[in-house]
């Protein structure tokens, strides 16, 4: 990325500090845009009232004022706690969202790494974050926390499964784990003889999508999957015993990984840094790329939030049977249409 | 010659290549850390700060696969062993003694026939290795060439991405083993549910 932006060439050591720095920026820009669209504005629209609109104008500055406050806050340790654990919890969970966008491909040299296994490289890393809920639940010496932490725990694997097989499908089709090679499938490809709009795999892996979608909202611990956080019965499960600066953590990951699973869905099924009409290997994608993955994603992640503000909680029973009895046999279908669909054409 | 290389006639990183420092170094450093890590799992008297030190041993094992090029079996270990099986270990500990603080009664009186086993599986992986890799270095080029005789003349190797040679292995020669290894845990799967299930 930066070297074919900046035109010089650089030092490995400052590469890597300068794709450090771009992780930060593309984790923490998502995240903000999608806190302030959708969780202060839309969620106000749909609730009919104003939303924050006394910080800067429209309230756009009411982020910043809400992250001054949280590092003022007083960082307090429960007196049973065991400490380091509960410390370091909520950097795991961030340390999960960073490395998820280390893969993303946002134009043909707009990379952080450019990895082999691309998809598998995403999913592995993004399942470490259930380390962190399951430490944080337990550390708070608190029942809450705990059943919070459980709930969660039990949830991420349950939803792991359906969303790696509807990936599979995706891969399948595109013949290969490389994001980038998922992308130039997508740009190059055609269907049903039309080759103008490429062929996103939306098109062919319906299916898959919306499997992928239910599943994201889950590993979120949005509602209507929201057990692990939910307020009323557990007073926000895992994070009850967090304030100041380590619940921003938290908070931050939860929103950066709304807007990692956003960007990975628009890779794997929108056609990813790539429009119709554009170039996908020409220079300007280096700066129009990231720009389209980036509607790509507010695209997705509105209808993530869309589902989060619209519809009421499940019961714990019903979102396991959800899960093993329905999607995952309809997962399997998916790959196994797929494959001979493939092998067929 | 290992396997891998023998099934598909890709010849091992030459021995007369330069030592790869940097690599060299970061598997010191990587070594360093999971021994010290390993040391603490057995030693900690708290259960989930031994789980907490075996997620540093397996993710240590996942860098060294990926200083080794062997890219896809480190995403596999991450995937497999910290996104699944610690999760499940911490699960587990949790839903059945989730207390604080040191637990006295981790340590058990015949620790030392563990300690004899290790040393045991050590000595024997440490002279597989030695025996298979004798003085082979990693090549500054990561990727594994293609069989020269697939090149022709004039032309640069072309190179393939690691992952692919891994799947042509596993889908190629070592099919049958792979179904079978299925069938078994599927198997081990549904005796699991069967004697847990009580109705």
């Amino acid at each position: 990325m930066t070297s074919a932006v900046l035109a010089f060439e650089m030092a490995y050591w400052q590469q890597s500090v300068l794709r450090s720095v771009g992780v930060l920026a593309a984790v923490l820009l998502p995240a903000g845009t999608i806190v302030y669209l959708f969780l202060f504005k839309m969620m106000s629209f749909m609730q009919s009232r104003l939303g924050p609109n006394e910080a800067g104008p429209y309230g756009s500055l009411q982020l910043l004022a809400e992250v001054g406050k949280w590092i003022q806050k007083e960082d307090i340790f429960p007196a049973k706690a065991d400490r380091k654990l509960f410390a370091m919890a909520p950097y795991i969970v961030v340390a999960s969202v960073l490395l998820v966008y280390v893969a993303v491909p946002f134009g043909p040299d707009a990379w952080f790494a450019r990895l082999d296994t691309g998809i598998f490289y995403v999913l592995a890393v993004s399942s470490i974050s259930a380390i962190g809920v399951l430490i944080a639940g337990w550390a708070s010496a608190n029942k809450y926390s705990l059943i919070g932490g459980l709930r969660a725990a039990g949830q991420l694997i349950a939803y792991e499964l359906p969303m790696v097989l509807a990936v599979v499908g995706v891969v399948v089709q595109a013949g290969s784990l490389d994001l980038f090679e998922i992308v130039r499938m997508q740009a190059e490809g055609e269907i049903f003889g039309l080759s103008w709009f490429g062929n996103p795999f939306i098109l062919t892996q319906m299916v898959g999508f919306v499997i992928f979608m239910i599943a994201t909202q889950a590993e979120l611990t949005q509602p209507p999957f929201d057990m692990p956080v939910a307020e009323s019965e557990l007073v926000t499960g895992y994070m009850t015993e967090y304030s100041g600066i380590r619940f921003l953590l938290f908070f931050i990951a939860e929103f950066a990984s709304a807007g990692a699973f956003g960007i990975i869905a628009a890779t794997l099924f929108l056609g990813g840094y790539w429009l119709p009409g554009l170039d996908m290997h020409a220079d300007y994608m280096n700066v129009v790329g990231p720009l389209v993955l980036l509607g790509k994603m507010l695209f997705v992640t509105f209808i993530i939030f869309w589902v989060r503000f619209t519809y009421p909680r499940f019961r714990e029973d019903q979102l396991q049977k959800f899960a093993w009895t329905l999607l995952i046999p309809l997962a399997l279908v998916n790959i196994l249409a797929t494959m001979v669909l493939k092998v067929a054409f | 010659m290992t396997l891998l290389a023998a099934a598909n006639g890709i010849s091992l990183p030459g021995t007369d290549d330069p030592i790869n420092v940097s690599q060299t170094v970061g598997f010191a450093l990587l070594a360093a850390l999971m021994i010290w890590a390993a040391i603490r799992v057995v030693t900690t008297r708290n259960v989930v700060h031994a789980a907490v030190w075996l997620v540093v041993v397996l993710a240590g094992a996942a860098a060294q696969f990926i200083l080794l090029a062997a890219e896809f079996v480190g995403v596999t270990q991450v995937m497999v062993y910290i996104g699944a099986v610690i999760v499940l270990i911490l699960f587990g500990v949790m839903l059945t003694q989730a207390k604080l603080g040191n637990d006295p009664n981790l340590s058990r009186r015949n620790w030392y026939g563990g300690a004899v086993v290790a040393v045991v599986l050590f000595g024997l992986l440490a002279f597989a290795t030695i025996d298979t890799f004798e003085d082979a270095k990693l090549p500054e080029d990561r990727r594994m060439a293609l069989p020269a005789a697939e090149v022709g003349d004039g032309e640069v190797p072309r190179t393939e991405s690691n992952t692919g040679a891994v799947s042509d292995a596993v889908f190629g020669a070592y099919l049958l083993p792979l179904e079978v290894l299925g069938v078994l845990l599927t198997a081990a799967l549904v005796g699991a549910i069967a004697v847990a299930r009580k109705d």
